[in-house]
């Protein structure tokens, strides 16, 4: 009889290559997602030394950060120039170094092209019980169809591209518990705030997080990554949630998922992966779903976060004294007096899109909200930008891009857009913006912009009223 | 990669908690196919200020950074880490990482010690008017007065800075493994592979 094990140390032990005698061990990386902000260092170095890409198959390149979120071809089909010069630079080393070393490449301009952590499940490419890394912290996305999926540096880039592996050390495991059902309004994304507002920005640290309970296993895949998406924002490298029927029946029939005999097979695996009875975590925290509400951030860090029909709290109210002062300068920067409602914020932009909330789910949900409504007057710029083509196409043939642009909002292309000022799409200093994203960094969506960190039908309730709102009182 | 011993001089009593890596380098520095130049952009934000501690007489070019927990959280970049290198920095101290920042420190010759608040509370004190003393050797911060705090660090890490060690010729010399690694896995789960 083996000792009980979790998900984590299932899919940790399925992928040791080798132990060291300091208990760095050498794990195999089963997909390897690159983007051009974060790899041509990557491919430079390999180019230095002579070295090539050991498992190219293993490997999907695609353009996300940096690329306009505008048309990208003209009426004639011709690709339009990237007008910033650094951004292009970026964009062609990319699409020189893919082929150079014989990875998949997905154009700017190809029908399934988007944010890497969305590209990578819609497209079967990212599965359950696998390794996959991407130089950008939200490769944690992945865990919500049970991968065990980080963020990596551009040394580990250049690592996993020469040689497919990375020296880890075992991480501790964090079980978060979400039980019973969340009530009307309350989102995945709303799950995560409030988890990470329980948890703090440094909760998880040195662990890999599993969410379990039934609220988390109500949600679909969609709602899972969202969850996952930022259990980086609660200080763990990587979350997972076990993958179940839910799961399988999202990757079906995607184009890099297993097929046939294989699909049975790569399934009676999967269900193996569930964490055994009687296995323990390092850690535990069990949430009350009823507690959750409609979520939003008040300061400049994701652990920032209260009810909507809270109010903005006093520096005083946190009893650890560098909380105090870190609130203190959040709230200089964010412009905001203790006590003040919520809801009595005003918002000027409103950014729905990012690896959290992009998806067909994400869009619908924001469009049920501001269907047959209009964006309110103070608000200047509002736009809705699909996580994919496939997503966007999607969105198209259900109409929500009318109901968008009826509403005033714009319908971008695909891309990671506002969620992390790179592009043209910014926010400009001093003003605020209700994001579906999942960072609200000072700077984050631009030098000086003010961040509060909402869900897709939060963000569209804010476009309707102009300022942050209990989508709940639009639900009627 | 540069070896890292013994490190000693100024050390930024900086202090914040939190300290994400969009503040360590914003994102409109990462838009280069270089590692160079990154520290222009190191603590932008803050550095906006003309009496900040970055750009002081005292801390310019100081070689050790004090930090509050969490230093590093949010983004992968390893940018943030180029970035420090960039400005002198070969240590920082704080009381906890985040996990992706403490290894990208560590792939580029930069020491995170952890040490407990306490300690830290107490070299924030130390440092606003003299050096600070880092030994990875011994796994040391002392300081000029009776101070010595212990530190623990991975003996893989600590390795790899003592020796400035390459990663990539490292794990290559493991080709073997990886190779029947990768052999077991297509007979084992041969569905593995991405089937288009």
């Amino acid at each position: 009889m083996t000792r009980p094990r979790t998900l984590y140390e299932k899919i940790w032990d399925a992928h040791v290559v080798e132990q060291r005698p300091d208990a760095t061990c050498l794990i195999f990386i089963d997909r390897h997602l690159v983007h051009e902000v974060t790899s041509p260092q990557a491919f430079a170095g390999l180019r230095a030394s002579g070295r090539t890409v050991r498992r190219p198959d293993l490997t999907i390149a695609v353009p996300d950060h940096n690329v306009p979120t505008t048309p990208r071809l003209d009426a004639a089909g011709n690709k339009l120039p990237i007008a910033d010069p650094e951004s292009a630079a970026q964009l062609a080393a990319l699409e020189k170094n893919a082929p150079e070393f014989g990875i998949r490449y997905i154009d700017a301009t190809a029908p399934e092209q988007g944010i890497v952590h969305v590209v990578g499940p819609e497209q079967g490419f990212s599965l359950p019980g696998t390794t996959i890394v991407c130089g950008d912290s939200h490769t944690a996305c992945h865990g919500g169809i049970g991968a065990l999926a980080f963020g990596i540096g551009t040394s580990e880039v250049e690592h996993v591209l020469a040689t497919q592996t990375l020296l880890l050390q075992p991480s501790k495991t964090m079980e978060v518990r979400v039980e019973g059902e969340v009530g009307p309004g309350v989102s995945a994304k709303d799950i995560i705030l409030h988890i990470t507002g329980v948890i703090g920005a440094a909760g998880g640290t040195g662990h890999v997080i599993e969410y379990t309970g039934s609220a988390i296993r109500a949600l679909s895949v969609e709602g899972r990554l969202t969850v996952s998406n930022m259990a980086i924002e609660g200080g763990a490298r990587a979350g997972l949630i076990a993958p179940d029927e839910t799961t399988f029946a999202y990757l079906k029939g995607r184009p890099y998922a297993p097929k046939g005999a294989d699909w049975d097979a790569a399934v009676a695996y999967w269900k193996s992966l569930a964490t055994d009875p009687g296995a323990t975590y390092d850690k535990s925290v069990v949430i009350d779903a009823a507690d959750i509400a409609p979520s939003v951030t008040w300061g400049t860090s994701p652990e920032d976060v209260v009810p909507i029909t809270g109010v903005v709290p006093a520096p005083e109210s946190f009893a650890d004294p560098s909380k105090q002062a870190a609130a203190a300068k959040s709230l200089a920067y964010m412009g905001l007096e203790p006590g003040t409602r919520m809801q009595d914020v005003p918002v000027e932009n409103i950014f729905i899109g990012s690896c959290t909330n992009s998806r067909i789910e994400d869009l619908r949900a924001a469009a049920a909200v501001i269907k047959g409504r209009h964006k309110a007057d103070n608000v200047k710029w509002a736009i809705v930008v699909p996580g994919s083509g496939l997503v966007k196409a999607q969105a198209e043939a259900e109409g929500l891009d009318r109901i968008f642009t009826d509403a005033g909002l714009e319908w971008r292309e695909p891309g990671c857009s506002a969620c992390l000022a790179m592009n043209p799409d910014k926010v400009p200093a001093g003003e605020r913006c209700a994001s579906t994203s999942n960072r609200n960094f000072v700077g984050r969506q631009g030098p000086g912009a003010r961040t509060h960190l909402v869900s897709p039908a939060m963000a569209a309730a804010a476009a309707v009223t102009g300022k942050l709102t209990d989508v709940r009182e639009l639900m009627a | 990669m540069t070896p890292l011993d013994k490190v000693e001089g100024r050390a930024i009593p900086f202090g914040l908690k939190n300290v994400d890596t969009d503040v360590i380098i914003p994102a409109h520095w990462l838009k280069t196919t270089t590692r160079e130049g990154m520290g222009r952009g190191a603590f932008e934000s803050l550095r906006a200020d003309p009496d900040n501690l970055f750009d002081s007489a005292d801390f310019k070019g100081a070689p050790i950074l004090i930090a509050g927990d969490n230093f590093g959280c949010g983004s992968s970049r390893e940018h943030a880490a180029w970035a420090l290198g960039d400005l002198g920095i070969r240590v920082v101290i704080a009381p906890s990482y985040s996990d992706i920042f403490s290894g990208n420190a560590v792939k580029n010759g930069i020491l995170p010690v952890v040490l407990p608040q306490a300690a830290i509370d107490r070299l924030m004190e130390v440092a606003t008017t003299d050096p600070v003393f880092v030994d990875l050797e011994h796994q040391t911060v002392t300081t000029q007065y009776q101070d010595r705090f212990s530190f623990e660090i991975d003996p893989f890490r600590k390795m790899c800075l003592l020796e400035g060690l390459d990663e990539i010729s490292l794990t290559e010399k493991s080709d073997a493994a990886i190779g029947a690694y990768e052999k077991q896995l297509d007979a084992d789960r041969p569905w593995m592979r991405p089937a288009a």
